[in-house]
């Protein structure tokens, strides 16, 4: 038995499952539960792939920072009215249910007419490489050095805006 | 090496750390008692066993015979979790910490850690920032407003010191050039301590250390003046054990990562003065591994009943105000030193 493909349909059904789950549940903690689930399950899909500093940064980033932002204001909200948070409207019921079958519809054409994983990774070897932190680390700071200093500058603006707005709120 | 080899060794590694820390962990509980009877002019634990060094075990027997109360209005299935996944988080942080250099038994070559992988620091992060969850689910599925109040308090409280426990970090990979914790520990060697190096970072590194284990002067998501129990009110029998085992558990762990990232790890200075080499050479280094440990484990304790609780707002303004910037500081320190000296 091939350790890779039994550890790969663990986490693939694992992560398939939890992300109904999440959509499923009427408790928002329950569901925010679920989705560290599936956070935790693509990390480790990703170490399959070889790509350890993406899984690592999904569980620190994802799963250990903004998962637990989420879960402190669901804990905070009154959970009393929470099974009325589900719209009633029937149009907008419908149009979810398009909007479902359409981004599936799109992604099983990339995965099946595509191939997109032979063509954006046509060497094996290059691509192994590809995830380690010090081939992201060298990317990061020598080509795509702009674009990672634009988004650090977007990120201090929103974090000096919150700042502010909060500060306002509270004088 | 074959994938089943691979397997066989990393379970009897897994075997042996996991036995070795609960036997700390449960051994901590009892020097905690002694060390704080000692501080405050009392005997403590001495009816079980010589000197009372089998109360642990009387401790862990009492509390499995427990009723196990679970609330009414707890959500029963995220209320057992809780505890577990408490359990789970602290010991499989230990699973990138080097105990020793590599060694050599019986012609066959091993290292002394579980998984040698070459995003150590990163997987210690990503372990610990899921800590958080254990409290804040144990807090929220107790349905008490003690327990609630403690589970968001320790969350925003784990949340603010990771950002200068990082911050810190960033300095030792500066000096180490890698994120494996066995090049980190290496780069230490001659006493190139980065507690000697960097003190700031150290500092703050223990202060953040002190406040994601929950220890005093930070435990206040189980402050019982206020809180009753904190997040572990409505726990008890084998489960609230859970959570105490953790907190001694998460204790022996963040030791031994201050040992491994400041402290020089399992290096020995009496090694590399006398020239001492072969087995000899790695037993000693393995023992100075867990002198430096024992030695911060008591230093916890130590605290704990020397100092008194921050209030909430003080913790925060702590964090915020004077570790973070500090952390700060202590990134640009490190990078003159390498600018100026060429390490």
């Amino acid at each position: 038995m091939n350790l890779e493909i039994l550890l790969f349909s663990v986490f693939a059904l694992v992560s398939a499952v939890s992300a109904v789950m999440t959509i499923t549940r009427k408790t928002p903690v329950i569901s925010a539960i679920f989705l560290i689930l599936n956070f935790f399950s693509l990390a480790g899909l990703y170490l399959l792939l070889n790509a350890q500093f993406i899984a690592v940064v999904q569980v620190i980033v994802y799963a250990g920072a903004i998962m637990v932002l989420f879960l402190f204001v669901i804990m905070l909200l009154n959970s009393a009215a929470e099974s009325k948070i589900f719209s009633d409207n029937r149009v907008i019921q419908y149009f979810a249910v398009f909007i479902a079958v359409f981004v599936f519809a799109q992604l099983a054409y990339l995965i099946f007419f595509q191939h997109p994983g032979e063509v954006i990774n046509p060497q094996l070897a290059e691509s192994i490489k590809a995830g380690t932190i010090e081939n992201i680390g060298r990317q990061l700071y020598t080509e795509y050095l702009i674009p990672f200093e634009i988004a650090g500058f977007l990120l201090l603006a929103a974090t000096i805006g919150a700042m502010v707005i909060a500060k306002k709120k509270f004088e | 090496m074959d994938i089943w080899s691979i397997v066989i060794e990393t379970s009897i590694k897994i075997f042996v750390v996991v036995n070795v820390l609960l036997l700390t962990v449960s051994y901590s509980v009892y020097f905690e008692r002694k060390i704080s009877a000692w501080a405050q002019n009392r005997i403590g634990p001495n009816r079980v066993g010589w000197l009372g060094l089998l109360q642990p075990f009387a401790d862990v027997f009492k509390l499995l015979l427990k009723e196990d109360i679970v609330p009414d209005k707890s959500n029963k299935a995220i209320h057992a979790l809780a505890p577990f996944l408490a359990l789970f988080v602290a010991f499989s942080t230990y699973a990138v910490i080097p105990i020793g250099p590599e060694m050599t038994l019986f012609g066959y070559t091993f290292s002394l850690v579980v998984a040698d992988v070459g995003i150590g620091i990163l997987y210690v992060l990503a372990m610990t920032s899921l800590g958080v969850y254990a409290i804040t689910f144990a807090g929220w599925s107790s349905g008490s407003k003690y327990s609630l109040l403690g589970g968001i308090r320790s969350a925003a409280q784990m949340i603010s010191y990771e950002v200068s426990m990082g911050f810190s970090i960033a300095g030792v990979i500066m000096f180490s050039e890698s994120l494996n914790m066995n090049v980190i520990v290496q780069s230490q060697a001659g006493w190139m301590w980065n507690a000697i190096l960097q003190p700031i970072g150290f500092i703050t590194f223990v202060v953040a250390a002190f406040a994601e284990t929950n220890r005093m002067p930070f435990d206040l998501p189980e402050a019982e003046p206020e809180l009753v129990g904190g997040y572990h009110t409505e726990y008890s029998s084998m489960k609230f054990a859970g959570f105490f085992l953790a907190e001694y558990a998460n204790m022996a762990i963040a030791s031994a990562l201050i040992v491994t990232l400041y402290l020089g790890g399992w290096q020995n200075p009496l090694v590399d003065i006398f020239g001492i080499t072969g087995i000899t050479a790695t037993l000693m280094q393995i023992g100075a591994f867990l002198v430096k440990v024992l030695a911060l484990l008591f230093f916890f304790i130590w605290v704990r009943w020397s100092l008194p609780r921050f209030r909430y707002d003080q913790l925060m303004d702590l964090g915020w105000k004077v570790m973070f910037p500090l952390s700060l500081i202590n990134i640009v320190w490190v990078a003159a030193l390498i600018m100026i000296f060429n390490l």
